[in-house]
């Protein structure tokens, strides 16, 4: 399907593996509480010029908000960590979201735009490529800035690479910023083509033939 | 106790506490809650099983950063252009009822699991070696400004005393009211120190004349100001804001 040569046959033509789509849903969950929760911490003391409206948060007040935020990273790391061991390892990310080209990327940004890019099933366009690996990328440098936060003596060298503990608020803060920037585009996206929904819960069947509606 | 919606303490469960306290202490000014009533918030979620969980969890991440927390491992240090002016007070009362401790009546309390528990003046405790150090308050609500502290070094003071250096607490009782507790191996940690110096002056009132715990590998919160007792103890003295809900061992 995708024109890649797989040494091993296909057990199954999920679409979504198993593995994919529990950790999404996990990861999901977990990521909705750790923004809510980080919300609330945020408005205890704001780095910029604003706040997020309390129905917006989780937790209350700061100590709940807290102890959300540092009940849910258990379940936002375990699952990351659960999630990148089987992407590494089964060859899911070297199959389905490498390479990301300039040139892919441009192309299908184009074609995006006038609503004319192929949604194939099984298969990630190159705008969906650069996507899902940057929020990954954003979710790990939101695990990074948030240790160093939490962890600033013990973790003195991580804080050093965000460039101090201060800065480190704000790259956290940025990080999420770039999830919740994913977050919306991502559930647009379904909304816009919503037979995706449905393979990500059930794991749907990778179609025979290139012809996908 | 809810940990979702801030519990508000009425005067009558601080009252016995506050009379023995202002009675040793000879205090003036009094508690305010008023700032109490500032953390009430909505909540999305109510339950004690919510409660419970959360919980549970606060305290696998007590003995999380337990582990974490290296003895040897010292917070960074700053130099004096990097003091931050001024510093910023914060309690949970306005600044101008920070309690007004006499010093020349001042006796620090030590009690529990150690072999002398004669009271300290602060004519004693300044004969003890002192050490310095400028380093970075970080607050709980996430802001953080770099400071100077002088004083004794907790872990000689605990040597003096001759306490239990296997036990499993240090607890803190302070003249406004409040109260906070530390883990053994942060109370042994060099650079936790029993300051008497703010820069190159005592300590302020609103920086907690006569004395405070300076621990810069924990929250602010874990740093008690105008301690007018501390006791060693197995049995977790729990604190002011950990008895809400706040993460006890809140280390850095």
């Amino acid at each position: 399907m995708s024109g890649d040569i797989s040494p091993k046959p296909r057990k199954r033509c999920a679409i979504h593996p198993s593995i994919v789509r529990l950790t999404h849903w996990i990861n999901a969950a977990a990521m909705i509480v750790m923004v809510m929760s980080g919300w609330q911490i945020y408005n205890a003391h704001p780095i910029f010029d604003f706040r997020f409206p309390a129905w917006m948060t989780l937790g209350g007040w700061l100590a709940g908000a807290i102890a959300w935020h540092f009940a849910a990273m258990w379940v936002l790391a375990v699952n990351l960590l659960v999630y990148l061991a089987y992407g590494l390892f089964s060859g899911h990310f070297r199959r389905d979201l490498l390479p990301i080209t300039p040139a892919g990327v441009w192309r299908d940004v184009k074609a995006a735009l006038a609503f004319r890019l192929p949604h194939a099933l099984g298969h990630y366009n190159a705008v969906q490529r650069l996507l899902y690996a940057g929020v990954i990328a954003l979710i790990l440098l939101a695990v990074a800035s948030g240790l160093a936060i939490w962890k600033p003596v013990q973790f003195q060298t991580l804080v050093w690479l965000m460039g101090g503990f201060d800065f480190a608020r704000v790259v956290h803060f940025f990080a999420m910023a770039g999830i919740v920037g994913f977050f919306v585009v991502h559930i647009l996206l379904v909304l816009i083509v919503p037979k995706t929904l449905a393979p990500m819960i059930l794991g749907g069947t990778v179609p025979d033939a290139e012809a996908t509606p | 106790m809810s940990i979702l919606r801030p519990q508000r303490p009425t005067l009558d469960d601080l009252k016995p506490e506050l009379a023995d306290i202002e009675r040793r202490l000879f205090l003036r000014g009094s508690l305010s809650l008023g700032a109490l009533t500032l953390l009430t918030g909505c909540n999305l979620v109510e339950g004690n099983s919510v409660d419970k969980a959360l919980m549970a969890m606060s305290h696998w991440n007590d003995k999380v950063q337990a582990w974490l927390f290296d003895p040897n491992k010292l917070a960074q240090t700053y130099s004096r252009a990097d003091i931050t002016t001024p510093f910023p007070f914060n309690a949970f009362y306005p600044e101008s009822r920070a309690p007004a401790v006499d010093g020349g009546t001042y006796r620090l309390e030590v009690s529990g699991l150690v072999a002398d528990r004669k009271s300290w003046t602060i004519e004693e405790l300044r004969a003890l070696p002192q050490e310095s150090q400028i380093t970075r308050h970080i607050c709980v609500e996430g802001w953080s400004a770099v400071g100077e502290w002088s004083g004794v070094r907790f872990s000689t003071f605990l040597d003096r005393i001759g306490a239990d250096r296997r036990a499993r607490y240090v607890g803190f009782k302070c003249a406004d009211g409040y109260y906070s507790s530390i883990d053994m191996a942060t109370a042994l940690h060099p650079q936790t120190i029993l300051a008497l110096d703010f820069g190159d002056d005592p300590l302020p009132r609103k920086y907690g004349y006569p004395m405070k715990l300076r621990v810069p590998t924990k929250l602010g919160f874990k740093n008690p100001k105008h301690i007018g007792a501390l006791f060693v103890t197995n049995d977790n003295p729990g604190g002011y804001w950990e008895d809400q809900g706040y993460n006890w061992f809140s280390g850095s």
